[in-house]
């Protein structure tokens, strides 16, 4: 982005800011100038923002698939699981871990804004925040789903989780048929991000 | 979880208030006035309504995981299994007989 320095040290962008971009970088402005934040706190959040990625609920969906004793800590008490992984899940208040079978498929949608598992997946996609997936993703799972690839049959269970208040959720896909070969590493690039948001399976084969 | 202290228990029927006010409410439209039941109690937790403005969150309500047929939700013609399931505070519940 182009950006030119001004005189208190940090960077604008260049070009012309909507309405929000200008109140929030005259917030940050403010909170600097008045020294509740450092340039510094601003850094290191945004390096930890970027650092969390769906890499993370990879990891716990394979070794979940490999080792039904997880699976079941993982469902009793997902934080003392994603913690023994390495995986900090302390930043949520409630996580709550939605496995999906045969015969029941979740999905998770915050239609009153963007709550979503940041810690376990990282950022929201923009499709996830979207008007249009917020209102259809209640009205029409199944059309959503349809759109990313997944077609389930009627005797299907669709439950949607809309993630409204206090908990976090996370699907559990179910591990495709035929993987019984792979290892625990190549399980977990199956495991793509909008399957653990439940919109459509992990992956039938490697990628 | 936290302990409940909240007036339901797992399988009861509930409706959601169709009430309409001001603030941060996490009650989404769709669902006010809809009967559902209680799948999960997920314990007491501060109140958003109040943490929002900068209140204590006090007293604690009591959240619940609320299943709803999608029929019941948008009317027939709704797959029959398909259920939408939202997280509701106590105080925006009130029991049916």
């Amino acid at each position: 982005m182009s950006a030119t320095n001004d005189q208190h040290g940090h960077e604008h962008p260049r070009h012309e800011l909507s309405h929000y971009a200008k109140r929030i970088y005259a917030i940050r402005d403010l909170l600097l100038e008045k020294g509740v934040i450092t340039e510094k706190d601003i850094q290191c959040q945004i390096e930890y923002q970027e650092a969390r990625s769906p890499a993370n609920g990879a990891k716990i969906v394979a070794r979940a698939w490999v080792d039904s004793e997880f699976k079941a800590r993982l469902i009793a008490e997902p934080k003392a699981a994603c913690a023994e992984l390495g995986i900090d899940a302390a930043a949520l208040n409630e996580f709550v871990i939605l496995e999906n079978t045969e015969k029941v498929r979740h999905m998770v949608v915050c239609t009153l804004c963007s709550c979503y598992p940041r810690p376990i997946l990282g950022r929201p996609p923009d499709w996830y925040k979207s008007f249009n997936y917020r209102q259809r993703s209640v009205t029409d799972p199944r059309g959503v789903m349809r759109e990313f690839g997944l077609v389930l049959p009627d005797d299907v269970e669709v439950r949607v989780h809309d993630s409204t208040a206090d908990i976090r959720y996370l699907v559990l896909p179910l591990r495709p048929r035929g993987t019984e070969g792979l290892s625990e590493a190549e399980l977990a690039k199956l495991v793509t991000r909008d399957s653990m948001i439940g919109v459509m399976d992990a992956l039938p084969t490697l990628p | 979880m936290n302990p409940a202290s909240g007036r339901f228990k797992q399988g009861d029927t509930v409706r959601v208030l169709n009430e309409d006010r001001p603030g941060h409410i996490r009650t989404p439209f769709y669902i006010r006035g809809k009967v559902g039941w209680v799948e999960r109690v997920y314990g007491d937790f501060l109140n958003p309504e109040s943490l929002a403005f900068g209140g204590d969150g006090l007293p604690k309500r009591t959240l619940y995981l609320v299943a709803f047929n999608q029929a019941d939700v948008w009317g027939a013609g709704q797959p029959p299994k398909d259920k939408v399931l939202v997280d509701i505070y106590d105080h925006w519940l009130e029991p049916i007989a």
